[in-house]
């Protein structure tokens, strides 16, 4: 099968997205359109006073503007967090939702307090700017670190500390023993930076009411427009599902983000049905920065315990994560659902974790690829490579000696996890001999006889993926033997669109030209989960192999009135029905065709020829790689340049290798942008002061290197198709694997850590604190 | 308001337009050109990179006004009909582009850079060009190798005609098709993944 599983096909949704013939929300121009302008809160932490619309209202072009008051007038709901903890002193945390305008209270620079609709976008902000509100300054709480802080201002006067919820994992009585019985313990505290997600699509909206119907109909940049109808319509709105219709057509990437509910999403359906006019909403960059969740922002020390062999005994970990003011969907998720990562790829006998969380006057937290496992991973294979360090050890050879053999599959951490399938030590001997490794001290001389510092990192992960195992599905074949496939997952370019059509072909033996793969849309399709966590190949894979299936054995039976056999004796291969022991067959189309005339089939034959439905699939996936990044620090300049990237990966099996390697290069990207120079500032106001791409430093193309990919698949028992999923991978290991590169690069110094993100100012500092090169070059001169 | 007159993808367009209206905004609101488009506002990232008069420029800095009497070129300018332009064919050959947001910027930007430099050139200068762009999806990977065979291809088509740099002999089998082209050098495409058995040696 040419377009079938394992060909890496050219994705069949480029020619559109190349011609500039995409459909993104804001290319979408109803008539009679409006535009929205969100006015939002200049301080961190404010109460609001009164708010004067007279002046705005009467500027040119305003339709409306609506503020807290209103939406408390209709009742508007806020969004919800999809994971609750339990207060620390017992009981239920406090899980204030995220509300769609401030009302009483603004509690993050940034936050929605009114909206103005105009007839375009220059005149709504006009009047924004006629806009009288008053706000009382209050005390805030700019940063995780001020949160825990003594006699720190509360962000909500009910919650003591500004802690949420503090929830521990995994057998502390045994964490405790393995350490009282080490012979090696390091330890090491950490930062995972605030980051923003940055889609280079802003997050778009365009709410549309529908009187006739009295239904809402959203267009927008999501990832999951099943759950965002659900959302809105059970917690915004409170009407039955089927009064909302969400569709997403071409999404400028996601990345996580864009999977969370944010305000704007039900503003404009509301504004829409308040005034009567489709309302259109784009993010200016500024807005993204000052609303888009931001992400990782955790805190964490932690400790590793070594016998005298040099192998794990046990992981402490004491971790702290931002929430932002507000509950969001998955900002707990961040925080506590991908903990079970700290048992990382080795043979742990315990591990032991103790997360809090805690609010602050910051943009509210959510998921960004990976959500939640780079900032487990990085404490893991931090920790190794400072254990290596203290041990003298090649710190591929103490991974090596802690690796979960091949044959100890299945293999329950004991912690949280139990990992499906792979094979580590083979991984992470292709990555050390494709990187070079063993040849690594040539290089760094030769580049400190440059003047230059050089290091290398390694990072062995492991993720789950498939965390939600449900989706539903369709496929119908109509008359002529077209197919068209329905799933709930949302292509923002991950591929879907091609991957899931080679499945059909695969299974259907169609060419994916007769082959429509439907748009994103709660009116096509009534239910589905969305993209998120790496898990439409999985649940796609055995979705549409399922349907597929079912659809198979129907014609089957259609096939047998064509054919003159039993249905039993039909079997469908290479597109072709034929009847066993016979020369009779009938082609896909010719059976599709006979299905679609009811009256010419027998009674208990089923006309027409489609399928729809929900399906669950076995147990999690947990993909993994052994990654391997190399830099070059320049001492005078502090400047950090990544040389090579070697990823050896097990996605278990990949329907499409190109875009495998794809999702590799992206994720890789988005790990070393963390580790060389993104990162979220806040001023201790509360002020944001990387408000723009001119000081957020999103990496550009000189500043990565080419990412050789590899692969090491070994098919999960999981599922039939033996994938694992391909999404976050990148991420979780270039984390680590980049950081693990500058503090081995900086380690000849006596730097025993370094925390991301490694900008020229940062690193040039850290070289200055340790005393410079001089020892170095002494060291390199000496004959 | 002011009249104004130029040429946009080869079809005079002439209306009034306020003054402080941005080129990116006459595409996308008054021409319906939506493949250009806005991702920062601040001229930092590239999505509305469009040819005015030859030269790429970022429409989204740029004022309508400005642009009396000049010639602008958008994505959807490029193609001769049913076929892609050798570039826009090139980042669909090696998985140029993801989401794809940022990607008509990226074509329209690389065509410049190649018709600047010629044919051959290190990735690193490429990286280097592409310094006015910004992509989140592909990690800029697949878009070096798209620009590379983009470059290749565009020489071989013939369209545009690219500099050669001095002193260096260069030889294209004008008898090949471009895409013929393009996929000989995809050479490294994945390479590693094998699909057959799942297990790199």
């Amino acid at each position: 099968m040419k377009f079938g599983i394992g060909q890496s096909v050219h994705r069949t949704e480029d020619a559109r997205l190349l011609r500039g013939e995409g459909r993104y929300t804001d290319d979408i121009v109803p008539p009679r359109s409006t535009r929205m302008y969100v006015v939002r809160s200049p301080h961190a932490h404010a109460r609001i006073g009164a708010i004067d619309t007279a002046a705005a209202l009467a500027s040119p072009g305003v339709v409306g503007i609506l503020t807290g008051a209103d939406a408390a007038e209709d009742a508007l709901g806020g969004f919800p967090t999809m994971v609750r903890g339990t207060a620390p002193g017992g009981g239920e945390s406090l899980e204030p939702p995220l509300p769609v305008l401030a009302l009483g209270t603004a509690r993050y620079a940034g936050e929605p307090v009114a909206i103005v609709i105009a007839e375009t976008v220059d005149e709504a902000k006009t009047a924004a700017e006629l806009l009288t509100i008053e706000y009382e300054p209050l005390p805030g709480v700019p940063s995780l670190a001020d949160a825990f802080a003594a006699n720190a201002p509360l962000v909500w006067p009910e919650c003591p500390g500004n802690l949420h919820t503090r929830d521990s994992f995994g057998d502390k009585a045994a964490v405790d023993a393995a350490f009282d019985g080490a012979a090696t313990v390091v330890d090491l505290d950490i930062v995972v930076s605030r980051v923003a997600v940055s889609s280079m699509e802003p997050r778009t909206a365009l709410g549309i009411w529908d009187e006739n119907e009295g239904r809402y109909e959203l267009t927008a940049g999501v990832q999951s427009p099943h759950m965002i109808r659900g959302l809105l319509a059970n917690c915004i709105f409170k009407v039955p599902l089927n009064r909302i219709r969400v569709a997403a057509h071409d999404v400028g990437g996601g990345f996580g983000m864009k999977g969370v509910p944010h305000p704007e999403l039900a503003l404009v359906l509301w504004a829409a049905r308040r005034f009567g006019r489709p309302v259109r909403w784009v993010a200016e960059r500024s807005e993204s920065f000052l609303s888009d969740c931001h992400s990782r922002d955790h805190l964490a020390h932690c400790e590793l315990a070594l016998d005298e062999n040099a192998k794990f005994l046990a992981l402490r970990y004491r971790g702290k994560a931002n929430l932002g003011p507000y509950m969001t969907l998955a900002n707990m998720h961040c925080a506590f659902g991908n903990i079970g990562h700290l048992s990382g790829v080795y043979t742990f006998v315990a591990v032991h974790a103790e997360v809090e969380t805690y609010f602050t006057n910051t943009v509210p937290i959510g998921p960004y690829r990976g959500a939640g496992r780079p900032e487990a991973t990085v404490v893991v294979e931090r920790l190794v490579d400072k254990a290596a360090m203290k041990l003298g050890m090649d710190p591929a050879d103490l991974r090596e000696r802690n690796l979960i053999p091949a044959d100890q599959f299945p293999f329950n951490t004991g912690f949280v996890f139990t990992y499906d399938s792979g094979d580590y030590p083979e991984g992470l001997r292709i990555a050390r001999e494709a990187s070079d490794w063993d040849g690594f001290e040539q290089r760094r001389i030769a580049s400190l006889r440059r003047g230059k510092l050089r290091g290398i990192g390694m990072a062995q992960v492991v993720e789950i993926a498939v965390g939600l195992m449900d989706e539903m599905g369709s496929i119908t074949i109509e008359a002529d033997g077209s197919v068209t496939i329905g799933t709930g997952f949302h292509n923002h370019g991950q591929g879907q669109e091609t991957t899931m059509r080679q499945l059909a072909s695969e299974f259907l033996s169609v060419p994916p030209e007769k082959i429509r793969y439907l748009p994103s849309d709660t009116d096509e399709q009534p239910s589905g989960f969305g993209s998120a966590g790496s898990r439409a190949a999985v649940v796609g894979g055995v979705l549409i192999q399922t349907i597929a299936e079912k659809l198979i054995a129907k014609a089957k039976r259609v096939a047998a009135v064509l054919l003159e056999a039993d249905a039993e004796e039909i079997e469908f291969h290479d597109g072709t029905f034929s009847a066993r022991r016979t020369n009779r067959s009938a082609t896909l189309a010719e059976v599709a065709q006979l299905a679609h005339q009811p009256m010419r089939l027998p009674e208990g034959v089923e006309a027409g020829l489609s399928h729809k439905q929900m399906i669950r699939v076995d147990g999690p996936t947990f993909p993994n790689a052994c990654h391997v990044c190399e830099v070059e620090i320049d001492p005078e300049t502090g400047k950090t340049e990544f040389v090579s990237y070697v990823v050896c990966e097990d996605v278990g099996k990949a329907i499409n290798p190109m875009i495998v390697a794809g999702q590799m290069h992206g994720g890789v990207a988005q790990g070393l942008g963390q580790v060389l120079g993104e990162f979220i500032a806040y001023d201790e106001d509360g002020q944001l002061q990387t408000g723009s791409f001119m000081d957020y430093q999103m990496p550009r193309a000189l500043d990565l290197p080419n990412i050789r990919t590899i692969a090491n698949n070994v098919p999960s028992p999981n599922n039939p198709l033996g994938i694992k999923g391909a999404g976050e991978s990148g991420t979780v290991g270039a984390l680590p694997a980049g950081l693990n590169a500058v503090c081995n690069a900086l380690q000849p110094l006596g730097i025993e850590h370094f925390d991301m993100p490694a900008t020229p100012m940062r690193v040039w500092k850290a070289i200055r604190d340790a005393g410079g090169m001089a020892r170095l070059r002494a060291a390199v001169d000496a004959p | 308001m002011p009249t104004l007159k130029l040429t946009v993808n080869g079809r005079p367009v002439s209306r009034e337009v306020p003054g402080q209206l941005l080129l990116v905004q006459l595409l996308r609101e008054e021409l319906s050109l939506t493949g250009t488009h806005v991702g920062c506002d601040t001229t930092q990232c590239g999505a509305c990179t469009v040819h005015l008069n030859g030269r790429p420029i970022k429409s989204c800095t740029t004022l309508a006004m400005s642009c009396e009497g000049g010639e602008v070129t958008t994505i959807e300018g490029i193609a001769d009909g049913a076929n892609l332009h050798p570039m826009q064919e090139a980042f669909r050959a090696n998985h140029g582009l993801q989401c794809g947001y940022c990607t008509p910027g990226f074509v329209m930007a690389s065509i410049k850079i190649v018709e600047r430099l010629g044919p051959d050139f290190t990735d690193e200068e490429i990286r280097e060009e592409l310094e006015g762009n910004i992509c989140r999806c592909t990690g800029y990977h697949n878009i070096v190798k798209s620009v590379r065979a983009g470059a290749r291809a565009m020489a071989a088509h013939g369209g545009s005609a690219p500099v050669r740099r001095e002193g260096e002999e260069r030889v294209v089998d004008s008898t090949r098709s471009m895409l013929e082209q393009i996929s000989e050098l995809d050479p490294e495409s994945n390479e590693a993944h094998d699909a057959a058995s799942g297990k790199a040696k």
